[in-house]
């Protein structure tokens, strides 16, 4: 049975590349993190999903180091980057929302001045994407679109091939050719020899394609954390008619969201089959459809009442 | 090979593969001894993560579908396996639960589905026979 091919590690039965536990963050008397615990087993893919101001940010932030927990831990190989940033910078690729370059420099001096940092650079390999990604050496990063912005800042995280990629929003603003390249890149790390992804988006369909772990920020807390599959078969989509209508919008046990008019409403439920039916009758309504829902319509659904 | 994803489906994407591989070789489109792409091959081509096909493909050598072989990549093997008659109602079971379930939130009875199928049948016939 020593035959499979298989070099991808099963991530339940891995380290922890990532473990945060019980970290609060506060900024004045806004709670940024609110006791967020997530676990990143060596090569996963975790997905990092809320609307803007969750604290997806944030907590990349203390991952990296540039803030420090006020209370929890954060490990990242099992350092801890506030006392040990070299230990843990040093393996990381990291591409932040706002990409940071230097407008003055030149792709290829950028490129020089980069690998300068990391001693695992791989050459072959950054050429290679320079090639891929259509990028030229002499111009001057200040005059490349976003997109070229974006694939020359993943370069930069790429091509010392390491063992965390942490991308914040790497898409936002990116038109879908760029954001295809992106999520190229993120496929070809994980199947590099296994390496670990955190990347946070709202663009949810990236998220369900790419990631194998979701972890749903909501005002600082987590709401959801789980394997992509299993948070998307927790919830059902399900249109619930009523024999009479109800006043008013209905309130169901263990919904997130309910929308409609009249005697059919639409409903986001959390929980099983069973339990949804068993709700639906106590308040008088049979379950007249039911699907599963997206990651997207879960986020909306769970991110508060009002639809976006 | 030539697999679609899915995102709106509520299948796991895995066993959307699972599915379509069996899928294809019930049809006949891939034969025994087919060369299937490398893991992270058809994982750049779906924009998937590589992990999920590796699940899948797991899944379909535990099923005696694929072998995989250091060296000798991912072949198709067999066949006859899947073409047993209880695989293929396996197969049919989840999307026949999918069609009862609406038949149930309906009210149409079991007889009317059957009458359906039978008349969607016919309906197919001129474009299918071979």
């Amino acid at each position: 049975m020593k035959s499979t091919l298989i070099k991808f590690p099963s991530p339940s039965s891995a380290e922890a590349i990532i473990a945060v536990s019980g970290l609060s963050r506060q900024f004045g008397t806004k709670k940024a993190l609110n006791e967020v615990s997530i676990f990143v087993p060596r090569g996963s893919v975790l997905g990092f999903v809320g609307e803007n101001g969750a604290g997806k940010t944030t907590l990349i932030k203390h991952l990296l180091g540039s803030l420090k927990a006020m209370t929890g831990s954060v490990r990242v190989f099992g350092l801890d980057p506030v006392l040990d940033p070299v230990g843990v910078l040093s393996r990381v690729g990291y591409l932040s929302e706002r990409r940071d370059l230097p407008g003055w420099m030149r792709v290829g001096e950028f490129i020089r001045y980069t690998q300068a940092f990391y001693p695992g650079w791989d050459e072959r390999y950054a050429s290679q994407l320079l090639d891929q990604f259509q990028l030229d050496p002499v111009q001057k990063i200040k005059t490349l679109s976003q997109g070229q912005q974006a694939k020359t800042g993943l370069l930069a995280a790429l091509a010392y091939r390491p063992e965390l990629l942490i991308l914040d929003e790497p898409s936002s603003g990116l038109d879908p050719v760029v954001r295809r390249d992106i999520l190229e890149a993120i496929i070809r790390t994980v199947a590099d020899e296994g390496r670990t992804v955190l990347f946070s988006s709202h663009l949810l369909d990236e998220v369900e394609r790419v990631a194998d772990h979701v972890v749903m920020l909501h005002q600082g807390r987590v709401v959801l954390n789980g394997r992509t599959e299993e948070v998307r078969a927790g919830h059902i989509s399900a249109l619930l008619a009523f024999a009479q209508p109800p006043g008013a919008s209905p309130v169901l046990l263990g919904a997130h969201a309910v929308t409609g008019f009249g005697s059919e409403w639409r409903v986001l439920f959390g929980g099983s089959r069973t339990d949804l039916v068993t709700a639906a009758a106590l308040i008088g309504a049979r379950v007249v459809e039911e699907r599963t829902p997206t990651l997207d319509e879960i986020l909306v659904a769970r991110a508060g009442g009002k639809g976006s | 090979m030539q697999l679609r994803i899915s995102i709106q489906d509520g299948t796991p994407i895995y066993q959307q593969i699972v599915e379509q591989v069996k899928y294809l070789v019930a049809a006949g489109r891939l034969k025994l001894g087919d060369d299937i792409p490398p893991i992270r091959v058809l994982a750049e081509q779906l924009r998937i993560n590589p992990n999920t096909v590796a699940r899948a493909y797991l899944e379909l050598e535990r099923e005696g579908i694929f072998t995989m072989r250091q060296g000798f990549g991912t072949k198709l093997a067999q066949v006859k396996v899947l073409l047993t008659r209880r695989e293929k109602l396996r197969l049919l079971a989840e999307p026949a639960d999918r069609l009862l379930t609406h038949a149930h939130h309906l009210d149409v009875s079991l007889d009317e589905v059957i009458a359906l199928l039978r008349e969607r049948d016919a309906a197919m016939q001129p474009k299918s026979s071979q």
